[in-house]
């Protein structure tokens, strides 16, 4: 480990490609045992920090440090105790389920016959051991999720890098895949993630930085992120599409003044931000203002997401 | 807690060796069967048919069936260094990926490239031995010699698979291999001396047929398998395959970095 107790430090971190940054100078503290999540809009810089972390990309500028040893210089090394989930699979669709992690391991100079043994429980693991001999090319896109999921914990990493896990797999898929993330959490490994699911990451995460356009623009528990960037509720109240239309939202909107700490107005609702949704529909419904539909709900990271990053596609 | 440097595993182009005969092991039938039928083909149907309307002067010394078969022997190695260098190392830049998935492990470049280079050589040397019994069978090995053309197949491989690596690393579609099918391989393979002498070439076109390594390949498996071959020219054609082999894997190397190193 680091001698700054961290198992990633990094500092001034940039990735360029020709004369696009894309990461553009962040700082990170990962410690032994987090599960530490990377938020932020398509194109924000997440991929490319994680494989900057993974040592597969060297950063552009600035220092970067993996379980106490310079990426720059150790790559190899690092590789050896990293597993790696890459954001589009990278599995050998030729070879059958049980090779792509046979094989695999061998690249980490692990005994074949340790291989199988391990190859057979990871199979367990993620619940593809009755396909073990079967073509990679068949399987369904989550069954191949599992199997990358798999093949990055084929050499007992300390460490995993999972770039979006989770898309693209059915709930029930995502869930195994929770609770198998859980359960190595609670063996020790770090665990680092990006993630579009805002309850994959208060569920999953311990910490996490939310990134836009290159830097981070907030850091924290999912928790204190709700605290810092959001109310502890929101009211949402919908209306007719044309009653919100033009300037009639913003005239909904002002007469609501002071009912919240923050009102957004939305094509087809009001979000009405407060510490107390109950008592904030009594004054709208005391100020005159009647919506089609009423709700109120704990504020969520998606909020926080939102509020950090705009509800505006920026591709 | 103390930083335990774990040691980076041994022999990790082996493990990349190891992973292309696993894919192998499915296909290897096919592929010395039409390494089997392949020198059939020729040595029956142009050796022993065309054969006997070329060379009516006796130019060549030797039967135009002698003269052809460790030609397209060496034409052969070629072949095979080129294919496995194009689609396939084409795929796994941008279809399955999976040299980046190999890189996300101890694995570097350079293992990648000898693992994989190893593997071509390896599928050269069988189609050569194959070769080479059909060629034996036909009666036109006329020397002991001829069973040095299992490694120089080998190296003809590796001169031709090296720079098609680096050729394929800078590709950014898989169309450029019909362009260099067309304008590169077919070419060489008809002006290298496979099929007439060089020597029958216009002077001035003759100097690109010396830059050709297939015919310093062909030079050297005509020259085994007929025992004319001598110590110093054969010595300068392997050099000068090892050359292009070397600076091949010094390009494949850049490229390959380039490409996966972003
Ligand atoms: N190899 C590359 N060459 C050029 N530009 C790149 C390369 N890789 C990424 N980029 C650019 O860098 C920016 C950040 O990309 P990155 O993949 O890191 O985003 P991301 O946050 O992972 O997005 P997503 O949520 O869509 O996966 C994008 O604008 C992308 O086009
Ligand atoms: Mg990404």
């Amino acid at each position: 480990m680091g001698g700054d107790g961290y198992l990633i430090s990094a500092t001034g971190l940039v990735k360029r490609f020709g004369d696009f940054t894309a990461v553009a100078g962040i700082d990170l503290g990962v410690r032994r045992g987090e599960a530490f999540g990377f938020l932020g809009p398509n194109g924000a810089g997440k991929s490319s920090t994680m494989r900057m972390i993974g040592c597969v990309s060297p950063p552009s500028e600035g220092r970067l440090s993996i379980l106490g040893l310079d990426a720059a210089s150790h790559g190899p090394q690092i590789r050896a105790r990293l597993g790696v989930v890459p954001q589009q699979d990278s599995l050998d669709v030729e070879l059958t389920v049980l090779e792509n992690l046979t094989i695999y391991a061998r690249y980490f100079g692990i005994p074949r016959a340790v291989a199988q043994r391990r190859a057979a429980e990871l199979l367990d693991f993620v619940q593809l051991a009755d396909r073990a001999g079967d073509r990679v090319e068949p399987l369904s896109g989550g069954m191949k999720r599992r199997l990358t999921i798999a093949r990055s914990l084929v050499n007992e990493p300390e460490l995993v890098l999972l770039d979006e896990p989770t898309t693209g797999l059915d709930p029930q898929a995502r869930h195994l895949v929770w609770e198998r993330l859980y359960r190595l959490k609670q063996r020790g490994v770090t665990l680092v993630l990006t993630t579009h699911y805002m309850d994959e990451a208060e569920q999953l995460c311990d910490r996490l930085v939310v990134m836009d356009g290159g830097r981070i623009v907030a850091e924290g528990s999912p928790s204190a992120l709700i605290a810092r960037f959001s109310t502890r509720e929101v009211v949402e109240l919908r209306f007719d599409l044309a009653d919100l239309d033009g300037a009639r939202g913003r005239d909904i909107a002002d007469t609501l003044t002071g009912l919240a700490d923050r009102v957004e107005v939305l094509p087809d609702r009001l979000l009405l931000y407060t510490a107390d949704g109950d008592a904030t529909v009594t004054a709208v419904t005391d100020r005159g203002v009647e919506p089609m539909s009423v709700l109120v709900r704990r504020s969520s990271l998606e909020d926080v997401f939102l509020r950090l990053t705009g509800r505006t596609l920026v591709d | 807690m103390a930083t335990t440097v774990r040691a980076v595993p041994r022999g990790r182009a082996a493990h990349v060796l190891a992973y292309h005969l696993v894919g192998y092991r499915r296909t290897w039938r096919a592929t010395v069967f039409s390494s089997f039928l392949l020198p059939v083909i020729y040595l029956a149907g142009i050796g022993l048919g065309v054969g006997g309307y070329v060379d009516r002067g006796h130019h060549l010394g030797v039967a135009y069936l002698s003269f052809l078969a460790p030609g397209v022997l060496a034409t052969t190695a070629l072949t095979i260094g080129v294919e496995e260098s194009t689609y396939r190392v084409f795929s796994q830049f941008e279809w399955d990926r999976t040299y980046e998935a190999m890189l996300a492990t101890p694995l570097r470049v350079v293992d990648l490239l000898l693992g994989q280079l190893a593997f071509v050589v390896f599928r050269a040397l069988v189609a050569v031995v194959v070769f080479l019994a059909v060629m034996a069978a036909f009666g036109t090995v006329h020397s002991p010699w001829a069973v040095a053309v299992v490694p120089v197949g080998g190296l003809i491989a590796l001169a031709c698979a090296a720079p098609t690596f680096a050729f394929t690393a800078t590709q950014s579609s898989a169309q450029g291999f019909s362009v260099l099918q067309r304008f590169a391989v077919i070419p060489v393979q008809l002006f290298s001396g496979v099929f007439f002498p060089v020597s029958q070439l216009p002077a001035p076109v003759r100097p690109l047929a010396y830059l050709s390594p297939l015919w310093h390949g062909v030079e050297l498996c005509r020259g085994l398998t007929l025992g004319t071959l001598h110590p110093w020219p054969a010595l300068g054609h392997l050099a000068y395959l090892a050359v292009w082999a070397g600076v091949g894997f010094a390009l494949a190397a850049r490229t390959f970095r380039r490409r996966l190193v972003v």
